[in-house]
């Protein structure tokens, strides 16, 4: 009889304490959740781009969900360049027909992948990009090729809407 | 502090507790004796400490949001309203936290002043308490500028312009506090720098609050003096948690009814209009918390004369523990001061009334008559009714009573014999 | 404990009567059946998307709605309009961006993440063209007047020619809900006024309370979330509750005390 009572009374204080852990979880969540990004970020979340004044060996720099995205017109040399390299050679072995569905446009986030500095165009052993904050160098298809950064710089999702503009994101 | 020494079991318990005692502390808070017979009036201590918390955690969080310039206050409380993840949840109670918190605090208080739990032994719990009542009004007020609505923008206004009432340097107050030449943009983030501040000076002197509870014990319905730890206590946890988790549960229905189904209910329409500095509402008027000051300033005819009696009002509080010149504590053994403090209490009730109503004709001489006797119950019938009234016998231990189920059985013995 | 409840109890109810008077209207406002008043209150999807024609082909020549997007006319416990709706109603505004490139501004079709166009540049411009009196914007209206929705459906049918002996200004309007009967704001419904696209009669009364049920959409966007959780939390409270209470009379049956 006495036996029965404590297993009674120890099944109502775990459903108690099970029950108010719920509560307390599901009263965190909000306060938690509302640090995440609110409707109106997640809204701004594609950018158009008019591209049709690029010239071929030129490069322009968007902003895109605050961050910088590089939009190269490559040249022939550029692409041919990017092309030829062997896979082995390659930190982060990704072919340049991955990269740029379209071979004469390379979109690309300009972030270097070791601590999200902004590479600067035009330079670098590769003639492609150069992070100067911790030196990594990126060739002219935006992959890794010297330095601390472990990955190749990342593509985003886009488009072309039209000939002449591409929507990112 | 604690009656018993406490000696942790592990070693590195022992360890840490010799250099910092926090074990012993928690120790001290779980067997720390309590009365056995707290009523429900009790629990709002523990409500209280919700109210905080909650107020603090939710205005974190706003605070991540909310943006502290004229021109843009009254679209981030929209953004928070409309974009942020949960925000609206958030906001709601916040704003409806404030006036239950208040809620809270006026049982609170009316607790203290029907069981006389302010009185001697426990002079400056009571103290404390009333500076973080001013404070609660001070962070409440600044608070409800912060959404820069109309009622923010001429609530901030009039309140200011309290100061002005001061001979000779009034003026240059209330210019020192605007930070220009009316309510604008360095009155709005001087006030949100406060209003993040105060809580935490709050939550330093409920600390203190809590600690200078411990040290004489709870009060209880009885009022006597009860040995500690003896069979007139329990120990704080689980007894007291559990009722007070009970009561908090109960509390929070409430209040989640307010955030979920009326959660503008408390508020005034007009604080959704944006602030105009050309345009001044129809009726102003505080949160409902504030009313009953609101209309004792109103019905003192002159402007020096109406701000001080508002504070004195609340400052008077402070003196209770000396102008309340009866031995005994509590009110179930004065059948003349419970009268009183019934009265009191619909005193305040009315004065409430009559400061959400237009100051004009009856509503004000209702007013005058209550302010007059809000003043008459503590500076002259609480000091006469201490030598005048004829209580009834107090009980040996609060045991007694409980177990011999009649209270006025064991009621044998009058207080005198207390003393011993 | 039974003390301490009749005490709270009376306590409620001397509060709720003395509120209860103080919210009582010197005009009684004509009442509706609103399906987002209640523990379950939900927007009628149809009356908001009416509202919004209502608001778009009448009310936005003057008032702005200036917190909310297009986007928000897709959005759940809203009009529900689909994507592709309401991207063509964004598409049908011209926005103002910029600067491009030359650092100077241009317009382009709206976009969902845009803001609701106004009608007028800013308040002052607002005024000079409405007879110095600034139409208000309507994002938080219903929350920003005292009688709230009633009010609102009220005024918008409470059009009426003057008693005698009240002169008006001209561009002043009589109305019987609003304060001090004064309006500048003349009758802008009147029966067929628009077309509905669901074929619903437009008549004066069904366009006032389509706009009006839309207005507390814009105004409390997540009504029908909260309605939902708050049910939710209640019952979850209630059950904790309960929970707790068997847990505290088990626990306090060790001391021989009544609680």
């Amino acid at each position: 009889m006495s036996e029965k009572k404590t297993k009674r009374r120890d099944f109502l204080f775990t459903a108690t304490y099970a029950v108010g852990a719920v509560g307390v979880g599901a009263t965190v969540w909000p306060m938690i959740d509302q640090m995440n990004p609110d409707a109106s970020v997640k809204a701004l979340a594609s950018t158009e781009v008019d591209v049709s004044s690029l010239t071929p060996g030129k490069t322009i720099t968007v902003l895109w969900r605050g961050k910088p995205v590089f939009i190269r017109r490559r040249t022939q040399e550029e692409i041919s360049d990017a092309k030829s390299v062997k896979m082995e050679d390659l930190k982060h072995p990704e072919k340049d027909e991955d990269r740029a569905k379209n071979p004469e446009w390379l979109v690309m986030l300009g972030v270097c992948t070791h601590l999200g500095c902004v590479p600067l165009n035009d330079k670098g052993d590769y003639n492609g990009w150069f992070c100067p904050c911790h030196g990594s160098h990126y060739d002219t298809s935006g992959r890794i090729r010297k330095g601390p950064a472990p990955t190749n710089m990342e593509v985003p999702k886009y488009e072309f809407v039209n000939a002449n503009t591409i929507k990112i994101g | 502090m604690s009656e018993h020494e406490y000696t942790p079991k592990s070693k590195f318990g022992k360890w840490f507790n010799d250099r910092l005692p926090l074990l012993s502390l928690a120790s001290h808070l779980t067997d720390y004796p309590t009365p056995k017979n707290l009523n429900y009036w009790w629990t709002f201590g523990g409500i209280l400490t919700f109210c905080l918390i909650t107020q603090i955690v939710t205005g974190l969080t706003l605070a991540m949001h909310y943006i502290a310039h004229a021109d843009m206050a009254f679209e981030s409380v929209e953004h928070i309203m409309r974009d942020v993840n949960y925000g609206w949840l958030i906001r709601y109670i916040h704003a409806n936290g404030a006036s239950m918190f208040f809620l809270a605090v006026y049982i609170h208080i009316f607790r203290s002043l029907f069981y006389g739990s302010y009185k001697s032994p426990r002079e400056i719990i009571w103290i404390i308490g009333i500076i973080i009542y001013l404070l609660m009004m001070a962070a409440a007020f600044m608070g409800y500028v912060l959404p820069w609505g109309q009622m923010s923008f001429w609530g901030a206004t009039v309140i200011t312009n309290l100061f002005s009432a001061i001979p000779l340097v009034g003026e240059g107050i209330v210019t020192w506090l605007w930070g220009g030449y009316s309510v604008d943009n360095p009155t709005l983030t001087r006030f949100f720098t406060l209003h993040y501040l105060i809580p935490f000076l709050i939550l330093g002197l409920v600390v203190l609050h809590i600690w200078a509870l411990h040290v004489p014990g709870n009060n209880n319905p009885v009022g006597i003096d009860i040995q500690k730890p003896s069979k007139d206590t329990v120990p704080f946890h689980p007894y007291i948690v559990i009722k007070d988790g009970f009561a908090l549960l109960m509390f929070m229905i409430v209040f989640a009814f307010f955030v979920f189904y009326t959660p503008n209910i408390l508020g005034h329409a007009d604080n959704y209009i944006e602030a105009n500095p050309l345009v001044t509402p129809a009726h102003i008027v505080p949160e409902w918390y504030l009313l009953p000051f609101y209309a004792i300033l109103r019905s003192v005819p002159d402007k020096l004369l109406g701000v001080i009696a508002m504070l004195s009002a609340i400052l008077i509080l402070a003196a209770l523990p000396w102008l309340d010149t009866s031995k005994i504590r509590s009110a179930v053994f004065r059948p003349l001061y419970k009268q009183f403090y019934w009265i009191l209490v619909a005193d305040v009730l009315i004065l409430g009334y009559v400061g959400a109503m237009p100051a004009e004709g009856l509503y004000l001489l209702i007013a005058r008559v209550a302010t007059a006797y809000y003043f008459l119950h503590f500076l002259v019938i609480l000091p006469v009714l201490g030598y005048t009234e004829k209580t009834t016998p107090v009980p040996l231990s609060i045991t007694e009573p409980v177990l011999g189920g009649s209270p006025n059985l064991a009621m044998a013995k009058n207080k005198e014999s207390l003393k011993e | 404990m039974k003390n301490f409840f009749r005490t709270l109890f009376l306590i409620t109810l001397i509060i709720g009567i003395s509120l209860k008077s103080n919210a009582a209207e010197k005009v009684e406002y004509l009442k509706t059946d609103w399906s987002f008043k209640g523990l379950f209150g939900k927007f009628d999807r149809g009356a908001l998307q009416r509202g919004y024609q209502v608001y778009t082909e009448v009310c936005s020549s003057c008032h702005s709605m200036k917190y909310l997007s297009y986007r928000n006319l897709a959005e759940k416990g809203g009009p529900e309009f689909s994507v592709e709706q309401a991207k063509a109603i964004a598409a049908s505004f011209e926005v103002t961006d910029g600067p491009n490139a030359d650092g100077e501004m241009f317009t382009r079709p709206g976009k969902l993440s845009d803001k609701f166009v106004m009608p007028y540049e800013n308040v002052k411009a607002a005024q000079a063209a409405n007879g110095g009196a600034y139409p208000p914007d309507m994002s938080v209206l219903v929350k920003a007047r005292g009688g709230g929705v009633d009010y609102i459906y009220s005024l918008l049918q409470g059009y009426e020619d003057p008693p005698s002996g009240v002169i008006l200004d001209d561009g002043v309007y009589y109305n019987k809900y609003m304060y001090g009967n004064k309006i500048k704001m003349s009758n802008q419904l009147s029966d067929g006024l628009i077309e509905y696209g669901d074929g619903t009669e437009a008549t004066v009364q069904q366009m006032s309370k389509d706009v009006t049920t839309f207005l507390m959409w814009t105004a409390e966007p997540h009504l029908e979330t909260r309605h939902q959780m708050g049910f939710k939390a209640i019952i979850y409270l209630i059950i904790l509750t309960v929970l707790v209470y068997f847990s505290m009379k088990r626990i306090w049956s060790r001391v021989e005390t009544e609680i």
